[in-house]
């Protein structure tokens, strides 16, 4: 029973430590936003400059999303990435044979 | 007897979602449904892509959007997902009551943004005379948010689904794997409204 206590204890101490890593992902990402929402709402920067951008951040926020939120880092998730990496592989192929299609 | 004694045992394992077979199974198929959505939604990204500037002489992206409106949607959608991951961390020290509590806040931030975007469409609607009918814009417009606001519907019946059902339950290793689904599924919805206030709201206002 003391054993068990004891490793109880252990894990709740490494659940903590992961909730803090979760908090600083979550500060990291309403960051990410608000910096998105002030580069279309101030209007400073032009268009070639400003998508490219946005993209970036909302990429560099999904990955989080996927890796802290949904747990991608941690072990056990190799068929997890590969669906998810199938997934996305299929939608750049779909999203760009759609943008070429109107591209003339 | 033993069946149900396998379920609740004295220590919870570190991980009572994958603690058996079933949960295993429902953590790969889940992941394997998300792998199908991102398909599903990047081909209602690229048709909205592919018609944002066919307004057929009604309004324009820019004319519609109001960044304040989006901008506090994104906040409850992207609070509701740490809220999840509460729940899902309470989970893992076995305390059932304040996982249930932090899947009820979640599930009413859910409820705050599915009223922030009933709100939106109904203003575009009688202000702006904008419809799924109005033009090839509209349509691709409503079909891709409004696919969106259906999985966060959806996501909510799911919610109080289990959570009812599982209220005089308490945790075990038999809803634990439920629970957390329910929470991956939730992410992945916060990870889809991301592209959609970057690709519909940020770019339609910038372009």
């Amino acid at each position: 029973m003391t054993n068990n206590t004891k490793s109880n204890e252990f894990q709740r101490q490494q659940n903590k430590e992961e909730m803090k890593k979760q908090l600083i992902t979550f500060a990291t990402m309403i960051l990410f936003t608000i910096i998105a929402f002030l580069i279309v709402g101030s209007g400073i920067m032009s268009k070639m400059l400003a998508i490219p951008l946005l993209l970036v951040l909302a990429l560099i926020q999904v990955a989080f999303q996927f890796y802290y939120f949904m747990h991608m880092k941690d072990k056990g998730h190799e068929l997890a990435s590969v669906m998810i990496y199938g997934g996305v592989w299929a939608a750049i192929l779909t999203v760009s044979a759609l943008s070429l299609v109107i591209w003339w | 007897m033993s069946h149900d004694h396998s379920l609740n045992p004295e220590v919870m394992p570190q991980h009572p979602e994958k603690a058996t077979l079933e949960g295993k199974n429902k953590f790969l198929g889940l992941w394997f449904f998300l792998g199908g959505e991102t398909v599903l939604f990047a081909s209602l990204f690229g048709t909205y892509l592919a018609l944002k500037n066919s307004t057929a002489g009604g309004a324009t992206s820019e004319e519609l959007f109001g960044l304040e409106l989006v901008f506090l949607m994104t906040m409850l959608l992207l609070t509701s997902s740490l809220t999840s991951v509460y729940a899902m961390y309470h989970m893992k020290n076995n305390d059932f009551k304040k996982m249930q509590l932090w899947l009820g806040i979640t599930g009413l931030l859910g409820i705050g943004f599915l009223g922030c975007e009933i709100y939106e469409f109904y203003h575009y609607i009688h202000e702006f005379g904008f419809t799924f009918r109005s033009s090839a814009f509209g349509s691709a417009f409503y079909t891709l948010v409004g696919f969106h606001g259906g999985h966060v519907l959806f996501g909510l019946c799911w919610l109080s689904a289990i959570m009812i059902r599982n209220a005089k339950r308490g945790l075990n290793l038999y809803n634990a794997p439920k629970f957390n689904t329910f929470s991956l599924y939730w992410h992945f919805i916060d990870v889809v409204w991301v592209f959609i206030f970057t690709v519909v709201y940020l770019m339609g206002k910038v372009a």
